[in-house]
């Protein structure tokens, strides 16, 4: 039925006057779990069905949707799109060029071992819960908490250039956290990350692989050994960032600058623009020369978040040189836009959050490319530290110029050695000074790809999934403790 | 900005209509009476003991422009139909968009599997039988006639003059209708409907911007060019920003900054967060932290506030004092953490299951009779905050956040605004914040991108910290 209800809609447009038609039929399952000290709280399940229809007439786009999946109901949409784009003509500059594609026609499932909608739910709940058990028996947890969310996400894409590409993914999800309120403080520890914990393009195997109960009582150790820790002090310090801080570092001062729909200011009103402008490119010095980041969505990078096969306008995965021995060398793009940066061909990053949403550029996996060091010898090498992990809070300024980041967590580094614990520790800074002060990288061996599964953008805000590979990294003359100052 | 606005965009409605009744709202793919159907048959179709429906059927219209011309413009029409099953004392819900008796049936059998396969929950209660609510009217025909091409027209407007400006705008223009419904197999039913509109926009220069948005139910208090001349003016006002160094300033915050960073707090009134101890009000009840010039009511009945009557579960909200004069008087409470803190719900549940209980989401700040004109005028050196941006929360119970100001920020001398200055990092507490009021102006219902709507004024703060600046 997808491919009539897709054929409906392009026939449709076509008919009503449009020069180029697209449709995403998208048929999305979630499960979503949560528990909280003991008993469970979230427990949903859902399905949404419905296509998106993009056009442009007129020489202006218009799109509409609807979970109407009649004839009926999707000729009205697709007349609607139509309708729609010859308004947004009334307010036009140019008419919308696309870059050439090729109409590919495709089936691509990413590989999985185990459909976590096939896993019974009680066992999903049993092992939050005996995490749940693990934290409580720490004396000074004050709450635990646990998540799952699993996500299949079939969808046909049809263009009126002749595409057809059907793609199924499946996301999964888990992560726990310990919280202890004392005196006047709240510390907290996640594992295996804040906001949800890890997430991938993978199936049940991921939550297996995590062993929340495993890691439960050292999370919540930690929670409650933070009020008696050393509070982060204020001043400039080399710092060095676990991987999975270093991957949301890359997400706000690198991914984001390199949308380049952000970078020309269709996102000026919402989500702000660039410091990245386009003579920038293959000019600027973004980062020190052992800095190497690319935009990969293939799968051979990894289940990351932003892996697939085709991009939601038909465009296959690609690889993206980002920034190249410290140099910066390339931008997130789409069929509208790629012109803009002198290339013939999107780079493959339009995406949608569902059948209702437009695609717009979004990243795919942005990862710093591994460096030599194994994570011993750096901490060998380091004479005097703070070893920042796990995020707490993020902030950048609307451009993506100035940062700043808190962490749950961290530890003293003095004399090649881990010392005593941190508490509060944060640290900010400029975009480029602060990549250009990177002087170690750690190797493969501790490079993981981590998940971000709450970027927002857009109007209507969008949420979508990223990846971000990265590995423990060390960072000279960072400005620390300014978040916690008097 | 400073100058007194030739018009006023966004605050207080102006030719407002009176609001219509919408059983049968144009456009809408449902009248009340087929949504009623569909979960009558939700309730008939369902062996759990006992069974709640919601249903929410949404048409938004949305159109989007940057670089003076219209680059998306989107419609959705969308149905969410929610089940929740209630299985010897478990609970668990399913949701879909699918209106067949099978898809129906299958989502029935999802939350009934769903929640039989689960621990028994303590403290689920029963759900609730009919309940009577206060009328609150929140839907105008206005909004749901606006079509593409008005919208377009006033974008069109709005582009004309900014190039004629020699500005550049980027900003949205929205409408929308959503008809809700909630059901239970006790005999509860509750419906509303409500429409919203909301323009924003942002003006750029070489090295400045400004910014301005208003949102209503009623799309004829949105008046597009009247936020264009406020947002121009502050880009024009702003103009080669100067760099200020860091520090503890005086600053004037607009509704829409008071907005985003009170709007901070409002999960901490959640009984919920009290009992988890993760709220910053945790050894705070009934102790004067903020100034005598603060008090905070949750009001979903306000005139200048929009939502349901009800809540998740569908127990009326009240209206509650949450902070009276300085001192948190009150939180709010769901049914059940109502009966696990021993105290009576407020109606500010979320929908269940859950583990976050409640939160109040519509606050209402008493304001003041100050203008910003007249806090400026009283200053002799401070910061003039537009709009603030990325607020991310760094101490949770002294509730320190940071953010930066973005959109219109301005040096204030010897009583005058002295010219745009680069943009400010802060990090502060917001209870520090709000015990150090000096002013507050007319409270009102104000929008920003950090928080939900709410109504509230604009405040001269004393002493607010001003960490770094960035390079614009």
């Amino acid at each position: 039925m997808m491919q009539d209800w897709a054929s409906w809609a392009i026939e449709t447009a076509k008919r009503r006057g449009a020069t180029y038609s697209d449709a995403r039929v998208m048929d999305i399952r979630q499960r979503e779990l949560g528990t909280k000290n003991g008993e469970v709280g979230t427990l949903v399940e859902s399905e949404t069905l419905g296509i998106g229809i993009r056009v442009i007439a007129g020489g202006a786009w218009g799109f509409s949707s609807t979970d109407r999946l009649t004839r009926e109901g999707i000729q009205a949409c697709a007349a609607e799109a139509v309708a729609i784009a010859k308004a947004s003509a009334l307010a036009k500059r140019a008419d919308v060029a696309l870059a050439p594609e090729k109409p590919h026609v495709d089936t691509w499932q990413n590989p999985f071992l185990k459909d976590p909608f096939r896993i019974p739910v009680e066992h999903q709940i049993a092992v939050l819960l005996a995490a749940d058990k693990e934290m409580m028996r720490v004396k000074g947890v004050t709450l635990a908490e646990g998540s799952m969310s699993f996500k299949r996400i079939d969808q046909l894409f049809v263009s009126s250039i002749g595409a057809v590409i059907h793609q199924v993914k499946m996301h999964s999800g888990a992560g726990i956290v310990a919280t202890s309120f004392a005196g006047t403080e709240i510390q907290k520890r996640s594992y295996p990350n804040s906001f949800g914990g890890q997430h991938a393009l993978q199936g049940y195997e991921l939550v297996e692989a995590l062993d929340l109960a495993g890691n439960a009582q050292r999370t919540a150790e930690e929670a409650v050994a933070l009020h008696s820790a050393a509070q982060c002090p204020e001043g400039t310090s080399t710092i060095i960032l676990g991987g999975s801080q270093l991957g949301l570092q890359i997400h706000e001062s690198i991914g984001h600058p390199i949308e380049l729909d952000r970078v020309l200011g269709q996102e000026a009103n919402f989500a702000g623009m660039s410091f990245l402008t386009i003579e920038k490119l293959r000019k600027l010095k973004y980062g020190s020369d052992i800095v190497n980041v690319v935009a990969d969505a293939r799968l051979e990078h990894g289940p990351g978040l932003g892996t697939f096969a085709y991009d939601d306008e038909g465009v296959p995965a690609q690889c993206t040189p980002i920034i190249t021995d410290g140099l910066f060398t390339g931008y997130l793009s789409n069929r509208e836009l790629a012109s803009a940066i002198g290339e013939t061909r999107s780079g493959g990053t339009m995406r949608t959050e569902s059948w209702n949403r437009l695609p717009m550029i979004r990243m795919t996996n942005i990862s710093i490319n591994p460096g030599t060091w194994k994570y011993d010898d750096l901490i060998a090498d380091t004479d005097d530290a703070i070893l920042m992990e796990t995020n707490r809070s993020w902030s950048i300024d609307d451009r993506r110029y100035h940062f700043q980041f808190s962490t749950e967590i961290g530890w003293e580094v003095k004399g090649g050695k881990l010392g005593r614990m941190i508490k509060n520790p944060s640290y900010s800074g400029i975009t480029t000074e602060f990549w250009n002060s990177c002087d170690a990288i750690c190797s493969r061996d501790h490079w993981t790809l981590w998940g971000t599964p709450n970027c927002g953008k857009g109007q209507p805000m969008q949420t979508m999934g990223t990846g971000h590979g990265a590995s423990p990294a060390r960072f000279r003359n960072i400005k620390v403790g300014v978040a916690f100052a008097k | 900005m400073a100058k007194a606005k030739k018009k006023s965009a966004t605050k207080q409605p102006r030719n407002s209509s009176a609001p219509q009744s919408s059983n049968h709202p144009s456009g809408a793919r449902f009248t009340s009476s087929e949504l009623d159907r569909i979960a009558d048959r939700i309730i008939k179709w369902s062996n759990a003991d006992e069974t709640e429906v919601e249903i929410d059927a949404t048409v938004d219209a949305l159109t989007r422009f940057a670089n003076n011309t219209i680059h998306q413009n989107v419609a959705e029409h969308t149905l969410g139909i929610s089940v929740r099953a209630v299985v010897d004392g478990r609970t668990a819900r399913a949701t879909t968009n699918k209106t067949d008796e099978e898809s129906l049936r299958r989502v029935i059998a999802a939350a009934v599997s769903l929640a039989r396969n689960q621990p028994e929950n303590p403290d689920l209660l029963p759900l609730l039988g009919p309940q009577k609510y206060q009328k609150v009217s929140n839907f105008y025909r206005s909004t749901v006639a606006a079509t593409p091409h008005d919208r377009a027209r006033a974008v069109a407007r709005v582009c004309k003059m900014a190039d004629a400006a020699d500005q550049t705008a980027a900003g949205i223009f929205t409408t929308g209708f959503v008809q809700n419904v909630l059901a239970n197999s006790r005999g509860l039913v509750a419906r509303h409907d409500h429409t919203r509109a909301e323009f924003s926009v942002t003006i750029l220069e070489d090295n400045s911007s400004g910014w301005a948005k208003a949102n209503s139910a009623d799309i004829l208090n949105i008046d597009p060019d009247a936020l264009f001349e406020s947002a121009s003016e502050k880009a024009a006002g702003s103009r080669k920003p100067r760099e200020l160094p860091p520090g503890r300033y005086t600053a004037i915050l607009e509704p829409p900054a008071v907005l985003d960073l009170v709007g901070s707090i409002f999960y901490d009134f959640a009984g919920t967060g009290v009992l988890d101890k993760r709220s910053c009000l945790n050894d705070r009840m009934g102790k004067k932290i903020f100034g005598d010039n603060i008090t905070l009511w949750d009001d979903v009945y306000h005139p200048l506030q929009i939502g349901a009557p009800w809540d998740g579960e569908g127990l009326p909200r009240q209206k509650v004092l949450l902070v009276d004069r300085g001192v948190p008087k009150n939180l709010v409470y769901s049914r059940a953490t109502a009966e696990k803190m021993k105290t009576k719900p407020t109606g500010h549940g979320f929908t269940l299951p859950n583990e976050f209980g409640e939160a109040p989401m519509n606050l209402v700040f008493s304001g003041g009779d100050k203008s910003v004109d007249d806090m400026i005028r009283s200053t002799e050196r401070g910061i003039l905050v537009t709009r603030l941006w990325y607020i991310r929360e760094v101490d949770p119970y002294e509730k320190v956040l940071t953010g930066m100001t973005r959109d219109g920020t301005f040096l204030v001398e010897n009583g005058r605004v002295a010219g745009g200055i680069r943009n400010f990092r802060f990090n502060q507490s917001v209870i520090e914040a709000l015990a150090n009021v000096e002013m507050l102006g007319p409270a009102v219902r104000s929008a920003g991108e950090e928080s939900f709507e709410m109504v509230v004024p604009a405040m001269k703060i004393n002493n607010f910290h001003f960490s770094e600046v960035t390079k614009f």
